[in-house]
């Protein structure tokens, strides 16, 4: 077990900069999902702490070690691929203990280790099978059990998920943090899915065109998001954009979003934003949960407004409303029972104590 | 050649009347009506061989039918067999080939897997490289082989030339740069998390070689020794270009040298010899091919 460090990590493949000076502490025992979207240099970052990548610049380190030169044997990790990795021509015992014996350890201990870690992830029953006779689910608990039994200090996992169908992988996402908290070492997992990143992390690093955009637990990023693209990124469906304006109307400080709908900031809100220019061109970030039918009784900070439906998804638990205000579309979350219907008019409320307010030019969330 | 054939006949053939039984039932009678033909064709010499081997040389040049044997007899084979020079030849060739099987994996095994893998400056030209030099057909190489061989000889001293071992030196450049490339293509195939876990295990680059990219390739490997084989078995130009005493013949060489004097043809002995000749090819080939189809369907179906 150890912490992992990098200090201003930079990855060049010729001209292209893939991955761009970052910094990243791990701690022991954490869970860390590096998250952002196809050729954000997750993957990348990941690999060169696993020594597969060279490191252009900077420092990678592992329990206080610098390992930039060390060869991936010598690292002490283990990694757990997408495709699995699996040695075809080995059964799942001896895929689990090959890199155990190559390091000539006694044949007991190898049995040993082998059979608590086919114990922990329920595949004692497929030891003597070859990886061609197992499901996608079994092979990835065998990668898995790989990784476990040569007892590393650091886990990687490069999504591993992704070549699983949707039901096995929330499945496999529960084992896989399971086995996290019985064996506690530390795991950098890397993956293009928001919301395995949200169930799995303990804190997620958000990364997008090479850097990292905010690094914090699932409720940070959700609920205090840095920037647009962490906002965007993180929560499915994913939050709302609208083009907006402040405006003082009689000594109150009001958001403008249409030419007919302007609402009256909450008192928390509009100290926070009093200080702005009213000329900055901003974004109100909205989540669709905080869009919903409009109730009896509005609380403090929600404000209603009428609206007609583009579309509208049943998802049994709640229905997503899609609409337009002043051309931006905009997405909603309400109660099936509230009658919400294709084409049909509908009074929405907005929870403002849940809003964002973006720079639309600079990306931040102010 | 049947899916093929399945393939090409299916869409062609009018829907209208039919369906995919009736397209299949055709593209089926279409794929054997062409097997079959392709059978007879190449299996007529073989047999015409078997027929002629099984043949007196009274019988071969009587005007009979020459498709029918009217006197079988075995005198051929049992000359063969019991001749020391015969048996010499076989001996040499079936060296020679088991020799140069093994130097060529021991070459190209490791070549293959270093231009598959350790991308370094210049390996993907180096690749092509190896599969340009077997473009070059021996007919061209084998004055300039001769005149290197001469000159190695005249330095070091060792008699090279009409020495059946000569062959070991000269078969590989035809051997070593297909193997190398096939192996290429096999090694390739093998996705490269699979080293690169083996890297993470702790394998050094020859353990993944031996450990994981031999058994995982095994069937490209037994494709490529039965190609080394065949070839070094089949050879002719080479062995009838440097080897001339009878003792350092090779079985192709051998037969042909010995069996044809002036224009006297032995052809009993020719075919039985060619027959016996192609006997050790075809037994390796069956057993390997099992082999073969075994490493490529191993745990293919769901248990």
């Amino acid at each position: 077990m150890a912490d992992v460090a990098l200090r201003k990590v930079v990855k060049r493949y010729d001209d292209v900069e893939a991955v761009r000076g970052i910094d990243l502490d791990i701690a022991d025992h954490e869970f860390i999902v590096l998250v952002g979207p196809s050729g954000c240099g997750k993957s990348t970052t990941l690999r060169m702490i696993a020594g597969l990548e060279d490191i252009s610049d900077g420092d990678i380190m592992i329990g206080g070690d610098v390992v930039n030169d060390v060869p991936p044997k010598d690292r002490d990790i283990a990694m757990v691929f997408q495709n699995y990795a699996l040695y075809p021509h080995m059964t799942v015992a001896e895929n689990m203990s090959f890199g155990l014996r190559l390091k000539h350890y006694p044949k007991a201990e190898i049995k040993a280790r082998v059979t608590e870690a086919a114990r922990l992830l329920d595949i004692t029953d497929l030891i003597d099978r070859k990886p061609k006779q197992l499901s996608g689910g079994q092979r990835q608990r065998v990668a898995m059990g790989r990784a476990i039994v040569r007892n590393p200090k650091v886990f990687l996992f490069d999504e591993p998920l992704s070549n699983l169908d949707a039901k096995l992988r929330v499945q496999m996402r529960i084992e896989i943090k399971k086995v996290h908290q019985k064996v506690r070492t530390t795991t950098v997992y890397v993956t293009h899915d928001q919301v395995e990143a949200m169930t799995l992390a303990d804190r997620v690093v958000v990364m997008n065109k090479g850097k990292i955009e905010q690094i914090g637990t699932p409720n940070e990023l959700y609920h205090k998001p840095a920037t647009r693209f962490v906002a965007g990124f993180i929560g499915s469906p994913a939050m709302n954009f609208l083009p907006c304006r402040l405006e003082d109307v009689g000594g109150t400080l009001q958001l403008r979003l249409t030419d007919r709908i302007a609402f009256a900031l909450p008192a928390a809100r509009a100290a926070r934003y009093n200080a702005l220019p009213r000329t900055d061109k901003l974004l109100l970030g909205i989540r669709p949960e905080h869009l919903t039918e409009a109730h009896a009784h509005l609380g403090p900070g929600i404000e209603t407004f009428d609206t007609v439906l583009d579309v509208t998804e049943p998802m049994g638990m709640e229905t997503l409303v899609y609409f337009g205000l002043d051309g931006t579309p905009v997405c909603g979350r309400v109660d099936p029972n509230a009658g919400a219907k294709d084409g049909a008019p509908m009074r929405l409320a907005m929870d403002l104590n849940n809003m964002h307010l973006l720079n639309e030019e600079t990306g931040a969330v102010l | 050649m049947s899916t093929l054939a399945i393939d090409k006949a299916g869409p062609s053939r009018k829907v209208k009347y039919g369906s995919m039984s009736r397209d299949r039932t055709w593209a089926l009678r279409w794929s054997y009506f062409f097997l079959v033909l392709f059978a007879i064709f190449f299996l007529t010499p073989p047999v015409y061989m078997l027929i002629t081997s099984l043949k007196s040389s009274a019988e071969i040049s009587a005007a009979t039918n020459p498709w029918w044997v009217f006197h079988p007899t075995l005198s051929n084979y049992v000359e063969l067999l019991t001749s020391n020079q015969f048996l010499r030849f076989f001996w040499n060739s079936a060296i020679v080939s088991i020799v140069v099987v093994i130097v060529t994996m021991l070459i190209s095994i490791p070549a293959a897997f270093a231009l598959a893998r350790m991308k370094f400056w210049g390996s993907a030209t180096l690749a092509t490289g190896v599969f340009l030099t077997y473009l070059i057909p021996d007919s061209l190489l084998f004055i300039p082989l001769f005149k290197m061989l001469g000159v190695v000889q005249d330095v070091t001293g060792i008699t090279l030339l009409n020495r059946w071992y000569v062959l070991l030196f000269v078969y590989p450049t035809l051997t070593v740069p297909f193997c190398t490339w096939i192996m290429i293509g096999y090694f390739a195939s093998i996705p490269k998390e699979l080293d690169e876990a083996a890297l993470i295990d702790g394998a050094s680059w020859l353990q993944t070689l031996t450990r994981i990219f031999i058994p995982v390739a095994l069937p490209g490997l037994i494709a490529a020794t039965i190609f080394a084989f065949t070839v070094s078995w089949a050879q002719f130009l080479y062995p009838l270009v440097f080897t001339t005493s009878v003792d350092q013949l090779v079985l192709p060489v051998g037969i042909t040298t010995t069996l044809i004097k002036g224009d006297v043809f032995n052809w009993g002995q020719i075919m039985t010899g060619a027959l016996l000749g192609a006997a050790p090819p075809l037994i390796i080939y069956a057993f390997l091919m099992d082999y073969y189809i075994a490493g490529l369907t191993a745990g293919a179906t769901k248990g």
